[in-house]
């Protein structure tokens, strides 16, 4: 290990938490304390089509009540997800007790040492704004007029209305608010983005690019389009019409990771964002650490073009990639897989996903059983928005000092129910994806 | 090195119709643009996936990509192929891939179909029921989840057995420059062996085509798109929009060398930074593009302010991001002006867009492509359309005519830049490899 690399402020906004005054790291590891759901009913749209009218979903994400008063207007060119980021870093900002230009022109690190790495997802055009704009030109089968369109009809579209949509709105507005000027990246790559994206934040540290980077991911899915390719993908579970409300009865939540009989899983929204920071002037700037960075693995499945198919639900296979990319991660922070004490998977709760990570995981660790925190069950699946989540969950749990009740994975499958567990020294965090990478990081209590 | 692009697919091909100034811009062929304020662009028409890829069965394989899919298969499949690696027998764990591929154009009457139907004229809003309804039954399942921008690398990773690090950015216009010192500073550290480092994208779809059009960005010459990409011209007023792909193979040189493979240039520097200035305009110093130059200069170890021991300028070729944005050219002369000082006006610095428009997501890899037949035939390409000076733009972009620097000591070391919306920006350093 050249350089030591740590955490130094976490930013998580989810279900659970991350409105104006909830606290969103603390109340998501609360919740996970607590066992809690944030799954409930969506109330954004009208999602009595869907397989499942439900959601975990933030409630009064509040961007424009972070931003200083001079970029509030520019909240209005952000997508949801950009939100997302937007919040989750200042938090991590906030947390690190790092001071950027937001706050003070006495910044703590020159801005051409501060990186920036949120990875993002594909972001679907706001439906209601582009249908009222498409709808005028188009016929009652819903078919266009591209004469129509060219000759006025799109101008019903705002002119920055592509703006808000490309993925790396959600690092430039975050480079743009903190004074960021070092490396920016956009990594891109479904769940495995924010995993990776925080991986490459070590390197670029390692390699001398920056001393701190804002590095994580944040997507939200949640609007009609998102909600369809996830249910076409064949990953939501079917809850329409039975009544259930997990919030309320917790034993009947649908998403079971690791559990053959899980019937699919729930979308989520949220992000989270870290301060990845080099040790050395962490530590001369009294910074507290929460968690320290030791490994960073990433590997490609040799069957991702299968992982761009809808679920084949007999699908029992390994992903020997997941594999690969833990052994490196443990490569890189030079120790066994018997010293792992703790692990934060995907756990998607779709069988046949769960079943190939917890054959790559079994792989890995044997028959031993394993503390593994899921976390799906609790905030949905946040896509892009994982990696960052995960991670989040990994450190603050790591610095807090208190490690939720967890089942225990052996072999592939979750051994009984939660127990609790001791504070780990190493926690992995991992996650194959649509797409077919796979990342994986190892976190370090920090004593 | 393998491309597609609008003068061709052909590497040797479309590198002999730049330096002759052929353009590629012409009228929107793939859908009814007739009315749109901008109704050209730079296609690459006669593309089949099918005669790019070595048998129809891979072919079939690969049949469900994107437009983005296809062309980066394409380009890997002849990258790979011109790096003799198709039988190198190379451990599949040490290649990666890192592209910086972007969003897959959208199913767009299924699209249009799926909200229009759902829209409730009373409440001005889409209705949800409705919309899984119609979405369900209209939208191919694949066809969305290949729009994922991931989904192009994982053709290519799939083409070649790829198990390495696996990676896509989606940094807008500065992607495929990203991709390439990402992939670059991968095998430095030791994490791959091989990587396949490109871009690919085509936004030439009504969507892709409104969204640039509602920002003002591109040209609106309808009445001769042959001459409407004109960068560092004074009467400049937009880019043109291209499309296509560009992937190269980079390798650890010892690694190389070990199997005796032809090396075209080494890679030597690389820099990413941003602006962080504002969303919609570029910082007025280009000072976010300076430092990316300046950084993949240092890293190359050219000291850009001063001539090098022969006599010629630090770098021989500067390939421009010169999308013909009245903002960009004048910014980005700015930037190089104040990274190579007096040695600025020494270097030809030309816009390859001028010819194949502007290729988003693929333009950086495309043009370091250039960069790398600019040192093997000594010629640099020119900016074409280049007709009335703009006192803003001073240095020397190669007008109208390519450069034939063979008897003036050739080109040895290039820099080529990629900028994107939003503020990221990123410069890679080749150079000519010597033993």
């Amino acid at each position: 290990m050249a350089e030591g690399i740590v955490i130094t402020g976490i930013g998580a906004v989810t279900g659970l938490g991350g409105g104006a005054g909830q606290g969103g790291a603390a109340a998501l590891l609360n919740g996970l304390l607590e066992g809690r759901s944030a799954i409930r009913p969506i109330e954004s749209f009208d999602a009595g089509g869907f397989a499942s009218d439900l959601a975990s979903w933030i409630d009064g994400l509040d961007a424009k009540g972070i931003v200083p008063k001079h970029y509030r207007k520019a909240v209005k060119v952000m997508a949801r997800d950009t939100q997302i980021a937007v919040v989750a870093a200042a938090m991590a900002a906030e947390d690190a007790g790092l001071v950027t230009r937001v706050t003070s022109e006495e910044t703590t690190y020159p801005s051409e040492r501060m990186g920036c790495l949120i990875g993002a997802g594909l972001i679907a055009a706001e439906a209601t704004e582009v249908t009222s704009a498409l709808a005028p030109a188009s016929d009652e089968h819903g078919t266009m007029d591209l004469r129509a369109w060219g000759e006025g009809a799109m101008e019903k579209l705002p002119p920055l209305w592509m703006l808000k949509y490309l993925p790396n709105m959600l690092a430039c507005h975050v480079t743009i608010l903190h004074g960021c000027t070092g490396v920016s990246n956009t990594i891109t790559f479904g769940e495995a983005s924010g995993l990776l994206s925080i991986g490459e934040s070590m390197r670029v540290i390692e390699r001398g690019d920056a001393d701190a980077c804002f590095s994580g991911s944040a997507e939200s899915k949640l609007n009609v389009l998102g909600l369809t390719r996830l249910e076409q993908a064949g990953r939501i579970a079917q809850t329409r019409g039975k009544g259930l409300n997990p919030s309320e009865r917790s034993e009947e939540n649908p998403v079971r990771p690791f559990d053959p009989a899980s019937s699919g899983q729930l979308l989520g929204e949220g992000g989270g964002i870290l301060i990845v920071e080099r040790e050395q002037t962490a530590r001369e700037r009294g910074a507290k650490i929460a968690a320290r960075l030791v490994g960073f693995g990433a590997a490609h499945s040799a069957r991702g073009l299968d992982t761009l198919r809808p679920i084949d639900s007999d699908e029992n296979r390994t992903n020997q990639g997941l594999s690969d990319a833990i052994e490196r991660a443990l490569g890189d922070a030079g120790i066994g897989a018997d010293e792992i004490d703790a692990i934060v998977p995907h756990g998607a709760g779709v069988a046949a996903m769960d079943r190939a990570e917890g054959l790559a995981l079994g792989a890995v660790f044997g028959d031993r059983a394993v503390p593994t925190l899921c976390w799906t069950p609790s905030v949905g699946e946040c896509m892009a928005g994982n990696g960052g989540i995960q991670a989040a969950i990994g450190a603050i749990a790591l610095a807090d000092g208190r490690w939720p009740r967890t089942p225990r994975l052996a072999g592939g499958r979750m051994l009984g129910g939660p127990e609790p567990a001791d504070v780990p020294r190493h926690v992995l965090v991992c996650s194959a994806s649509l797409g077919g990478s796979n990342a994986a990081l190892v976190l370090r209590r920090a004593d | 090195m393998g491309w597609v692009t609008p003068l061709g697919r052909d590497i040797d091909g479309a590198w002999k119709r730049l330096v002759r100034g052929d353009c590629a811009i012409g009228p929107v062929r793939r859908f009814d643009a007739e009315t749109f304020a901008t109704n050209f662009a730079a296609q690459c028409d006669d593309f089949e996936l099918e005669d790019a890829l070595a048998s129809a069965d891979l072919a079939k394989r690969h049949q469900a990509a994107s437009l983005n899919g296809r062309f980066a298969l394409a380009s890997a499949s002849s990258a790979w192929r011109d790096a003799g690696l198709d039988n190198a027998g190379v451990d599949p764990r040490r290649v990666g891939v890192y592209l910086g591929a972007g969003e897959g154009p959208p199913q767009f009457a299924d699209f249009v179909r799926s909200h229009v139907l759902a829209w409730d004229e009373d409440s001005r809003s889409v209705s949800g029921e409705a919309f899984a309804r119609t979405a369900m039954e209209h939208l191919d399942a694949i066809g969305e989840l290949e729009q994922e921008p991931q989904a192009v690398v994982t053709h290519v990773a799939d083409l070649v057995g790829a198990r390495g690090p696996s990676l896509n950015c989606l940094t807008a216009c500065a992607a495929s420059t990203q991709s390439v010192g990402e992939a670059f500073e991968i095998i430095k550290r030791g994490d791959a062996e091989v990587m396949l480092a490109g871009g690919s994208h085509s936004m030439i779809h009504p969507l892709g085509m409104t969204g640039f059009i509602r920002l003002t960005a591109m040209s609106t010459r309808r009445d001769e798109p042959e001459r409407a990409s004109r960068p560092f011209d004074r009467t400049r007023d937009g880019f043109v929009m291209g499309e296509g792909a560009g992937v190269v193979i980079l390798e650890d040189l010892e690694h190389a060398l070990a199997r005796g493979a032809r090396i075209h240039a080494e890679l030597r520097g690389y820099g990413s930074t941003a602006d962080a200035y504002r969303i919609t305009d570029i910082h007025p110093e280009g000072q976010g593009a300076q430092l990316a130059m300046l950084k993949a200069l240092v890293q190359a170890g050219i000291d850009p302010k001063s001539p090098s021991e022969d006599g010629r300028p630090p770098v021989h070729y500067i390939s421009a991001h010169g999308t013909g944005t009245p903002e960009n050219d004048g910014i980005e002369t700015k930037a190089v002006k104040g990274v190579f000082g007096g040695q600025a006006s020494r270097i030809p610095f030309s816009s390859v867009k001028s010819m194949m428009g502007h290729l988003i997501q693929a333009a950086g890899t495309v043009e370091l492509i250039t960069c790398v037949k600019a040192i093997q035939t000594g010629m640099v390409p020119p900016t074409i359309n280049l007709r009335e000076p703009d006192p803003e733009c001073d240095l020397d972009y190669v007008p109208n005519e390519a450069r034939d620097l063979r008897d003036a000591g050739g080109v040895d070391v290039c820099l080529s830049n990629g900028f994107g919306f939003g503020g990221q920006n990123d410069a890679v350093c080749v150079q000519r490899y010597s033993e």
